[in-house]
């Protein structure tokens, strides 16, 4: 690969800057069209039966009432979704989880789907469908699916990572470890331990908007896709495989998404509908409701997480260990080992260990939110940190800053970092007004670290530069939050051009080449990355056009501010020539200008965050309130601050939302009690202050102008500066989160 | 040379070792190695594996060069949200 | 069920439509007049992405039905620009970087545009607490209430 992706240094003229967003016109006029805008014609309206048992076998389903009723124009169910995952367990995970076969898994798991003319009859037919279901035992709670007597949910699953291997199956199906050193005999050097059990309930990443497709399989063995998602490419090769099509003949096209947040990262419902369709022989607009996005897709896992924690009197940690239980769901996932490798990260550590359990529940699959896994582990750890500075009488930051990971410290969860921004963070925080701020009665103060990975990937990016020298950037990494505007920032400020002189816009599969989803806080670094080459791709071309309307040698131009210019007095004083002039003659020097880019962006860079909080509690009520908030973190370059600024706030407040009010709320039937916004009640306006931030600039050394992913490590410290915060204002350590009213009453009253 | 440490879950595929040297310049020819004298290792390497070179996380990119004497993690690839 | 034919004025025009008892304002907004600027993110009134102004008060569409619109006066988002000309609040959405996915917007814009209506003036609780019915998962909505604010002060009269 000839580009170059190491830092440089330079003056930027439009990265950096704030312009207006170029999708915003259309989305503050209601034009922006979602999953749910869009329509064919002879569309069918889709509705899927779900089980109402949380584990239950499917003996038989009989759809012959539902296919007799008027309007109804395709049934499916297991059976019109064979098994064509060849041995791969993650691909039959997905396939199952879209329709049940042998077990309803969850309460909420689909078991069949209904294809009709309109709504009325979709739901007739759905209530006509007769499934005959033998109930299971069931289990809901991580602990409780520990237990040698829990309900099995899978009995060909036996635990991993254990020596010697278990001869019986069990809901535990891995074990990863991680860490160096000898952890006993660090705690052995300990003047002083901590050691305490945490939880954290399970959350949905509560995009406003319902997963939403429109699905058309052709007779002809083509297929088209319409659909809200983080990944058009990785929907194509899923619906593709599970479908049985060819990839290319499938195009999936990514409408405007209504947030994802690592929830629309996976199929749920689009198989289903492209099987509809495929069975009716027409296009099929599949909407979930919102009871229906809370019990089948994407909610987090629940955990249950033991540390420990020893230092000198001097504040140097000696050993620290931790024990995490992630909940995945029925299928298997590696949460917990995200978990046991994210929970230290934060710190340098001669002696640490920590190892992560995968556990089987029936509740619905684990999906990503958010850096996956991060903040529970996050609340747990940096609750202890906390405690272990109230314990040995050390300020919270300098205990914290005494402790923390640098380049060259091994990290926890393996490698040796390189240039890292916890530190700065760290220094940022000490030094920020908030932290000496004065606090109000039953107010509290609470600070935490949170680190994210980050990730790149492949990208694949197409600059074209039009007849009037306008430039169309079509890229293939959905925009979830502005990144339209932050590459055009980009394939200006690489051009030399005006911003205005950008239009971005999201290609479909059939248009561009693969491109990974927008996950691990990788749309904008590797598509900027993607966008930087391509546009030198690019002006190599135009520096090829001056040269021949020079009639001089190519190595005779260079390009500089936007023109090629001829090198030397040789060619007398050339004017150069603009971007716009060069496109003006494409047709006589060669045909049309355009620059291309395929690559892998890898070299991501780890990333690091501290937040610091006020939160006032009601001790009558137990209610409590944010007062004050304030996010610091190293964004490498941030190239359109503003939308950095929003990645930090809406983090914040996801995280916040996660540590006082959300959870899922199972009754003793298995079934989830609180399937909508009312119940789970994610923040509002009037539950916030505004949210402070302030954005470090440590420049990636992987990337050309510094950058680094956001998306992601602003969820990771809240929960922990919240119950921090908390656990000042009343005195006692929360270590169950929700930290709800009723929480802090008990608390309250343990106490008093 | 350089020393490559696998992840736990991988250790009882490569004879229990924890750390393997492998003489390889890239990332491609250390797995390449890796597969041919560990068989067990191929599916891993191929579905669900990323490569850490002196701490940065490499997960397509196979051409990627390892300085000598640098630091190899085998890592499972991640999930992001 | 026999349709019940409804007249109505949405965004300042006459409008007459066929819909079902049972059918809601918005899946009429949406489905029958191609109004889709209001979004169902819930379609249990708990979002506020579906905000209609009918008769000028601030209303979920879901939890209205098609036939209450018989001889009253609605407005969208559609009808909130004047022509090619946005409303304040539009342009200081975009200005100050108020919306990420913009699902919520064209509600969050309804609520704000009739707050600004019955209180010029509001303080930043106000703001809040007025748009406590509109829910936005990405922006932790200090920006919104910024725009909302520097709208305010725009319409207003003053500068900022």
């Amino acid at each position: 690969m000839s580009f170059d992706a190491a830092y440089q240094s330079k003056t930027f003229n439009s990265v950096g800057t704030r312009p207006l967003r170029p999708d915003g016109v259309d989305k503050v006029t209601g034009r922006a069209r979602y999953g749910a805008d869009f329509n064919m014609p002879g569309q069918l309206v889709a509705r899927v039966l779900r089980s109402p048992h949380a584990h239950a076998r499917i003996r038989g389903i009989d759809t012959s009432k539902a296919e007799a009723v008027k309007g109804v124009k395709a049934i499916v169910t297991a059976a019109d979704l064979p098994d064509l995952t060849n041995g791969n367990a993650d691909l039959f995970a997905i396939l199952d989880n879209c329709m049940a076969r042998d077990k309803a898994m969850y309460d909420g798991h689909a078991v069949a789907a209904v294809a009709a003319i309109d709504e009325k009859a979709a739901k007739q037919a759905l209530k006509l469908i007769e499934v005959d279901y033998e109930v299971l035992p069931h289990v809901v709670d991580v602990d409780a699916a520990m237990q040698t007597d829990a309900p099995v949910l899978n009995e060909t699953v036996f635990t991993t990572g254990i020596e010697p291997a278990p001869t019986s199956p069990s809901n535990v199906t891995n074990r990863a470890e991680f860490g160096h050193g000898d952890v006993d005999a660090g705690f052995a050097k300990a003047d002083v331990i901590v050691e305490r059990s945490y939880k954290t309930e399970q959350t949905h990443q509560g995009y406003i908007e319902p997963h939403a497709c429109v699905a058309n399989c052709n007779t002809d063995g083509t297929a088209d896709l319409w659909v809200c998602t983080q990944g058009h490419f990785v929907y194509r090769q899923n619906c593709a495989d599970l479908l049985g099509l060819e990839v290319s003949k499938l195009r999936v096209t990514s409408s405007e998404i209504g947030g994802g947040f690592g929830g629309k990262t996976h199929v749920w419902a689009e198989p289903v509908a492209l099987a509809l369709s495929r069975k009716a022989g027409r296009p099929v607009k599949l909407i979930m409701s919102r009871e229906e996005v809370f019990r089948a897709s994407g909610p987090t896992s629940a955990t249950s997480i033991d540390v420990k924690i020893g230092a000198r009197k001097d504040g140097r940690i000696t050993a620290a260990s931790a024990t995490l239980r992630y909940s995945s769901g029925p299928y298997p996932g590696m949460w917990a080992e995200l978990g046991a490798m994210t929970s230290f990260a934060c710190y340098d550590l001669d002696n640490v260990q920590t190892v992560g359990f995968e556990v089987l529940v029936n509740r619905p699959k684990v999906a990503a939110y958010r850096a996956p896994s991060a903040p529970m582990a996050a609340f747990a750890v940096e609750s202890a940190v906390d405690e272990l500075a109230h314990t040995l009488g050390i300020d919270a930051v300098d205990l914290r800053v005494k402790n923390a990971a640098k380049e060259g410290t091994k990290s926890s969860y393996g490698p040796v970092y390189g240039p890292i921004g916890i530190g700065p963070t760290l220094q940022a925080a000490k030094s920020h007004p908030h932290m000496s701020a004065p606090l109000g009665k039953n107010q509290g103060r609470g600070m935490a670290c949170g680190f994210w990975f980050n990730f790149g990937g492949q990208t694949c990016t197409d600059l074209n530069i039009n007849a009037d020298g306008t430039v169309t950037l079509a890229v293939g990494t959905v925009d979830v939050g502005g990144s339209r505007a932050s590459l055009s920032l980009i394939a200006a400020e690489e051009l030399g051009i005006a911003y205005d002189d950008v239009k971005a816009v999201v290609a479909d599969t059939a248009t561009l080449g693969y491109n990974d989803m927008t996950d691990g806080s990788r749309g904008t670094f590797s598509s900027s990355m993607a966008t930087i080459s391509a546009a030198r791709n690019a002006i190599k071309v135009m520096c090829k056009r001056a040269a021949l309307t020079w009639d001089i040698p190519l190595e005779d131009v260079y390009w500089e501010d936007g023109h090629a210019h001829a090198a030397g007095t040789k060619h007398g004083n050339r004017a150069p020539l603009s971007v716009k002039e060069l496109a003006a003659e494409a047709g006589n020097t060669g045909g049309p200008i355009a620059g291309h880019s395929e690559l892998v962006a890898d070299g991501a860079g780890v990333s690091f965050a501290t937040h610091i909080c006020d939160i006032e509690v009601d001790p009558e009520t137990g209610s409590s309130r944010v007062v004050r908030y304030t996010v610091i973190q190293d964004a490498g370059k941030a190239v359109h601050p503003s939308y950095v600024e929003g990645q930090y706030q809406g983090g914040a407040a996801q995280g916040i939302g996660w540590a006082l009010n959300e959870e899922y709320v199972y009754g003793a039937d298995g079934r989830l009690q609180n399937p909508g916004f009312l119940d789970y009640r994610i923040p509002v306006c009037s539950d916030l202050p505004m949210i402070d931030t302030q954005i470090l600039e440590i420049p990636n050394p992987n990337h050309p102008y510094g950058v680094r992913g956001v998306g992601e490590t602003s969820i990771v410290p809240p929960l922990a500066a919240i119950a921090n915060a908390v656990s000042n204002a009343v005195g006692v350590r929360m270590s169950h989160i929700p930290i709800s009213p009723p929480r802090i009453l008990a608390a309250l009253d343990g106490n008093g | 040379m350089v020393d490559v440490t696998l992840w736990a879950g991988l250790r009882p595929l490569a004879d229990d070792q924890k750390t393997l040297r492998i003489e390889a310049t890239t990332i491609r020819e250390l797995l390449r190695k890796l597969e041919a004298q560990y068989p067990a290792l191929a599916g891993p390497i191929r579905n669900q594996i990323a490569v850490v070179v002196d701490g940065v996380i490499y997960r397509d990119d196979w051409s990627a060069t390892i300085p000598e004497g640098a630091e190899v993690f085998l890592m499972r690839r991640l999930a992001g949200g | 069920m026999a349709s019940i034919a409804v007249s109505t004025t949405i965004n300042d025009d006459d409008v007459e439509f066929l819909c079902q008892p049972d059918e809601t304002l918005l899946d009429v907004l949406r489905n029958r007049l191609g109004l889709m600027g209001a979004k169902e993110g819930c379609g249990t009134g708990d979002c506020g992405a579906c905000s209609a102004i009918m008769d000028g008060r601030v209303v979920c569409s879901c939890l209205v039905l098609g036939a209450e619109a018989q001889g009253r006066t609605i407005e969208t988002i559609e009808g909130m620009a004047d022509g090619g000309e946005l409303h304040p609040l539009q342009r200081k959405f975009i200005e100050h970087a108020a919306l990420q996915c913009g699902i919520c917007t064209p509600g969050f814009l309804i609520a704000a545009k009739a707050l600004l209506e019955v209180n010029p003036d509001p303080s930043e609780t106000e703001i809040r607490f007025w748009l406590a019915g509109n829910l936005c998962r990405c922006t932790g909505y200090d920006k919104i209430v910024r725009a909302v604010q520097d709208a305010a002060r725009e319409m207003r009269g003053e500068t900022a």
